[in-house]
Order: C-alpha cells, then structure tokens, then sequence
C-alpha cells in the first residue's frame, strides 16, 4: 500500500474490501454453478481485477451513470444490483436483472443508472458520452463513469468517443481496465505505443495511470479525477493498471501467457493486499474478517436460494420489450382518403 | 395548409419540435453552419443556437452511440446522417445498441431517437452515395423504419418519430428535396397507406417509379383499379397482414412490386413472399419485382438509368402480369 494512502479512514477501508470480497466470493461460486450448468453461455471473470470497479464507484452518486463491458459482475454488485437479481439474470430467470434477456454480460438497471453490460468492445464509449451530453444539457452535475478494456483503445470508437468527450467538455469518467491483453492479445502486439494515458492527454484530457491492484489507490485518484469531471472541466481518463487472474470466459487455454506471469500478479491480489494492510494498522482482526466472509456467504446462499427458485418467463413473452410495450399506435394501419 | 417543398417540410417539422420541446436537438455534420448538407436545417443554427443545433466531428459512430446516450437519458435527439452509404459506419451503435437496448434490458431502458438520412439514387453520384440500404435496416427487429414519399409525410412522420419511444430510422430520398406540396404540419401514421385511386399516386421514393406506377395503371384502365400502396414504413413485414395483403391482392388478382433497392432480400422480395403465404388462392398470375440492378450505382447518367427501376420496367411488368 502506498503511505500517502494509509490515511483513509478505516471505515472506508472495511467498506472497500467487503466489497472487493462481495464480487471475489460471488464469481468463485459462480465458477461452481456453471460447472454444474446452472448457468450457460459465456461467463467472463473479475477475479483479480476487483480493486478497479470496487475503488471508483464507490465514490459515484445514485444520479450518476455507469456503462461497463461484459466483465461486468463486479461493477453491477458495487453499483449496488443486487446479487439476488445479477445471479438470477445469469440463471435466465425473470427475476434477473434482465428478466432473462441479457444473461452475465448484459446486466441492466434502471433504478441504479446501470446502462449494461455492453458485449462489444468499445460500443459503451459512445454511449456514454451521450449520457453526459444529456446531463450536460439539463444543467446536471452528474456524471458518467465508462469502464472498457485495453482492448479498446484499438477501436475507432474510443477515439471518436474521447475526442467528442473533450470537445464539448462533456462530464464523462473514463475508466480504462488495462489488464494487459485483448482476449488473448498481449496490448505491445496490438499498440503502436502502449502508453493509454498519453493517447488520451492527445485529445486534451486529462489522464493518468494507476495501480489498479491498490484500491485505495484507485479510490484516491478516482476521488481526485471525479472532482475534475464534476467541476465542468471536462472529461478524465484513468488508466487502470490491472490483471485478470483467469482465463478470458470459462475455457481459455491461455497459450498467450506464461503461469509464473499469473503468479507474479497474484501475488498482488488486491485482496490480500488491503487485508495486510488492515492488519499491519490493527484495524481488522480474525474475528473480523471472519465475519465479513461469513456475511458474503450469507448473501451468496441467499442468491442461488433466489435465483434457484425463480421462474421462467413464459415463451409467449419473447417478443415483448422489442418495441416499448403501449407504443404501437403511430404505426397502426390506416387507409388514406 | 401551406405549399412547402419537401426540404422545407423537413426542416418546419424540425423547428416545431424544436420550438415545442426543450429535450429536441439536431446533431450531426454540418447541421449548423453549413446548413445541412442538403440544406434541411438552413437557418435552424441562428434560429436555436449551438446548444440546439450541434455541428459534429466527422465521427458518425460517436454521435450516433450520443445519441443512443442522450436519448436514454431522456432527451429527443435527431441524428442526421448525410447519407445512407455513410451509416454503415454508426452500423453497431444502430444494431447493437439502439436496436437491442429495449428488449436486452427487460423492457427497461427505451432509445427514443430519430435518425434522419438521405437515400436513393438519380444524381449521378455514384456508388458510394447512391445506395438504398432501408431493407438492410427494415430487417432489424427494434427499429422503426420509414420513407416519407410526400411533403405531408416528410414534416409529420417526423413529429410522429419524435413522439415515438424507440428508435426511427428516417429515410429521405434525395430526388424529392425539391417536390412541392401540401402540408398540414401535423404528425401522421408511421404506416403503409393505400392509395385509393391510380390518379393519387403522386409520389413514391422515386420519382421515376411514381411516374411509372400511374402510368402503367392507367394503361390497364378496363380492370378494377388496383390498390397501390404507398411505402412509409419498412416494417411492411409486420404491417402487411394476412388479411390487408389477400384483400389487396385479391382486388385483381395480381401483384407488382416496385422498388429501388436491390432485388435479392429486398423489400420487395418480403411482400412477395407475404404474397404467396397470405394470398396464393387469389393470384391469377406470378407476382412481378421491379427493382434495382444488382451492381453499385454507376456515376454515367446512362448507366444509372439503366440500373434503377423505370417507367419501362413497371409497364412492362404490368404488361406481363395482365397476360
């Protein structure tokens, strides 16, 4: 941990690890239930990277807005969905997020301002802008935060994004989840120069990197990046530092990078890292954090108990939601004359 | 009701919804102070200021995906696109976001956006701004799909597109900007409308083909006058029921399609097909497509004629129907 962050106050810290350890617990049981087949379909992992998502929403406010990737569990769970209706989504139930329609990586929510869950790399980013443009327009101070990969950085939508972004100093918090390859792309073979942050401060914003394994690093610039954003100064950039412990989704051969390269990084599981420097200060105990396990636990059990005993919609439903349900009256048929 | 033309209805819609409601804005590139490329939005910058009408980067998928944004947020965005051929590049934002946001969300989130693009060929501007590309668009579930063929249409499929929670796609013909005609500024009925009589087929988005439908059921006067309807929406797919098709087909006893786009997949070939499911007993002849040449629009004026539909092509297939 760095020393000019030890000053955050424990409160916090508990606050941030029990979440960290919210998405860590939950995903490891996830792994359990599609293996089981419970749940289907592709199922991208947040292990590792858990200090990003968990550092800088927990500074956002309920009228802010978040757009995230398909990696996307841990930033639904600390923007405050509850894990019954993520896992029930996963589950393809109606209780989900989604009412069954998304699955792990199109998680909605209206009441949270969660935009999804976007499965194509760097389509958020736009979006996200216009989400700012229109809080931008009503006069709001709120503000969007937009989490994508690296991978992104190679689209022209990232681009177009940031320098729309800047140009009309639109409120959006960039958040660049660089764990270092695209599915199996190492980002030097994909780059011409690696450096994000800097293509970034190209288009006039400002940007800079961070340890994305520290949370209280994360948690410190994005405090730092959110006041920027939110005094009308236009939009930031953070280049989050991290590593996805696992494979891609599921089955992954991971011919792209070494073992001893992965345990190199585990050996910065953020998770561990805030415990010890818990304990280094006395401020978290064995007691404690057995607690804090038990009660994610607690919540897990109560989710798959959910989503277990959650219904499917009825076939009949499939094409509701196409068009928004009571709106078919422009288009009803009409003979002129 | 004033006489306008149909870029002047364009651009009244505009400034009533403009005037009518604070959450409307135009962006797109050169909008503002250029006054559209097509000179749509002429006079709309000085009239509603930067913060209204917003001139953007040449970057079509991240105004496009802004728009998406601002109209989840609730706002009522127009995108205008210059042309058809130059949406291909906002292709994913329109697919995979405005079209799929609604149903992937659970009913959720709504994309209450209008994109306004021109389309069609008839100027010589060859093959890549030429094209008619609203098949490819009608074949999305999520989107709402329209082709004002009249100057009434022009200004009220607009206001009824910015009344309408999901996204519209709206396809402006280049070769109509010029046509005059009556318009009651009111919003209208994103559908297909029937033509009662010959006479009254005034418009279609092409010009040559509209000529060519008159025509041609003229010609045919000692049969029952034909029900000719006039393409405003492309979920026709939807819209042209079992019951509508059999009754229209029925009339006569057969069936033309006319259109300007390419034959395979088209428009078109969906009617047809809906033919042959709703109203086979009822056709006394093979239905007949009319359509575009299956090569990219061709920049010599002799050869763009010869790619699109013509009033040749209809007659002739009238002729071939009635035989």
């Amino acid at each position: 941990m760095t020393t000019e962050l030890s000053a955050v106050d424990p409160d916090t810290t508990r606050r941030l690890l029990h979440q960290m350890l919210r998405i860590r617990r939950f995903e490891e049981r996830c792994v359990e239930l599609y293996s089981t087949w419970r749940i289907r379909g592709f199922l991208h992992l947040y292990i590792g990277e858990e200090a990003v998502a968990t550092g800088v929403i927990d500074h956002l406010r309920s009228d802010d807005s978040v757009v995230a990737t398909y990696r996307e569990h841990g930033h639904g769970l600390a923007r405050g969905l509850s894990m019954r209706s993520i896992l029930a989504e996963m589950y393809g139930r109606q209780e989900g997020c989604s009412r069954g329609r998304g699955g792990s990586m199109h998680l909605f929510d209206a009441a949270t301002n969660f935009y999804g869950g976007n499965a194509i790399v760097a389509a958020g980013l736009p979006v996200a802008v216009g989400l700012a443009l229109a809080a931008k327009r009503t006069g709001s101070d709120a503000l969007t935060a937009c989490f994508f990969g690296e991978g992104a950085v190679a689209e022209g939508e990232f681009h177009e994004s940031l320098n729309l972004a800047t140009l009309w100093d639109l409120p959006v918090l960039f958040c660049c989840e660089n764990n270092l390859y695209a599915m199996g792309t190492p980002l030097a073979s994909s780059e011409s120069d690696p450096d994000i942050a800097l293509k970034a401060s190209g288009y006039g914003m400002a940007a800079w990197p961070v340890d994305g394994m520290d949370v209280l690093a994360v948690h410190h610039a994005a405090a730092r990046a959110i006041a920027t954003v939110r005094a009308g100064e236009g939009p930031v950039l953070l280049e989050l530092r991290t590593y996805r412990f696992r494979a891609h989704s599921m089955y992954d051969p991971e011919r792209y990078r070494d073992s001893e390269e992965v345990q190199r990084w585990r050996e910065r599981d953020p998770i561990d890292a805030l415990v010890a420097h818990l304990r280094e200060r006395d401020e978290l105990d064995d007691d404690a954090l057995g607690a804090m396990e038990a009660e994610v636990s607690a919540e897990i059990d109560d989710a798959v108990t959910y989503a277990e005993a959650g219904t499917l919609e009825p076939v009949e439903d499939l094409e509701r939601f196409v068009y928004t349900e009571g709106s078919s009256a422009a288009i009803q048929p009409q003979v002129s004359r | 009701m004033s006489t306008l033309t149909y870029r002047e209805a364009l651009r009244e819609g505009m400034r009533a919804a403009l005037a009518a409601d604070e959450r409307v804005f135009l962006m797109g590139e050169d909008v503002g102070l250029y006054g559209g490329c097509f000179a749509v939005s002429l006079g709309l910058l000085e009239e509603f200021g930067p913060e209204r009408i917003l001139d953007t980067p040449l970057s079509e998928s991240a105004f496009v995906g802004a728009g998406i944004g601002a109209a989840l947020a609730g706002q009522r965005p127009i995108v205008e696109i210059m042309t058809v051929n130059f949406s291909l590049l906002a292709l994913d934002q329109i697919l995979n976001n405005a079209a799929t946001m609604s149903h992937m969300s659970g009913g959720q989130f709504h994309v209450p956006l209008v994109i306004r693009m021109t389309t069609g060929a008839g100027r010589q501007l060859a093959a890549q701004h030429s094209h008619s590309l609203e098949a490819w668009y009608a074949h999305i579930p999520g989107l709402r799909v329209v082709t004002p063929a009249t100057v009434a249409d022009a200004a009220g499929m607009l206001l009824t597109a910015l009344e309408d929670p999901d996204p519209v796609l709206i396809f402006e013909h280049g070769g109509l900007f010029s046509l005059s005609g009556s318009c009651p500024m009111a919003p209208c009925p994103l559908t297909w409308t029937r033509q009662p009589s010959c006479d009254r087929v005034t418009t279609s988005p092409s010009l040559a083909m509209a000529q060519g439908c008159t025509r041609a059921w003229r010609w045919q006067h000692r049969w029952p006058t034909p029900w000719t309807w006039r393409s405003s929406t492309s979920a026709p797919c939807v819209r042209w029921t079992r019951r509508r098709c059999s009754r229209s087909v029925g009339r006569t006893g057969r069936l033309v399609v006319v259109e300007e786009g390419w034959r395979s997949g088209g428009i078109g070939a969906e009617l047809a097909a809906r033919a042959a499911e709703h109203a086979f007993w009822d056709l006394d002849a093979p239905v007949e497509r009319v359509a575009t040449a299956e090569v990219p629009i061709p920049y010599a004026k002799h050869l763009e004629d010869a790619a699109l539909p013509s009033v040749q092509d209809v007659t002739e297939a009238v002729r071939r129907v009635m035989q």
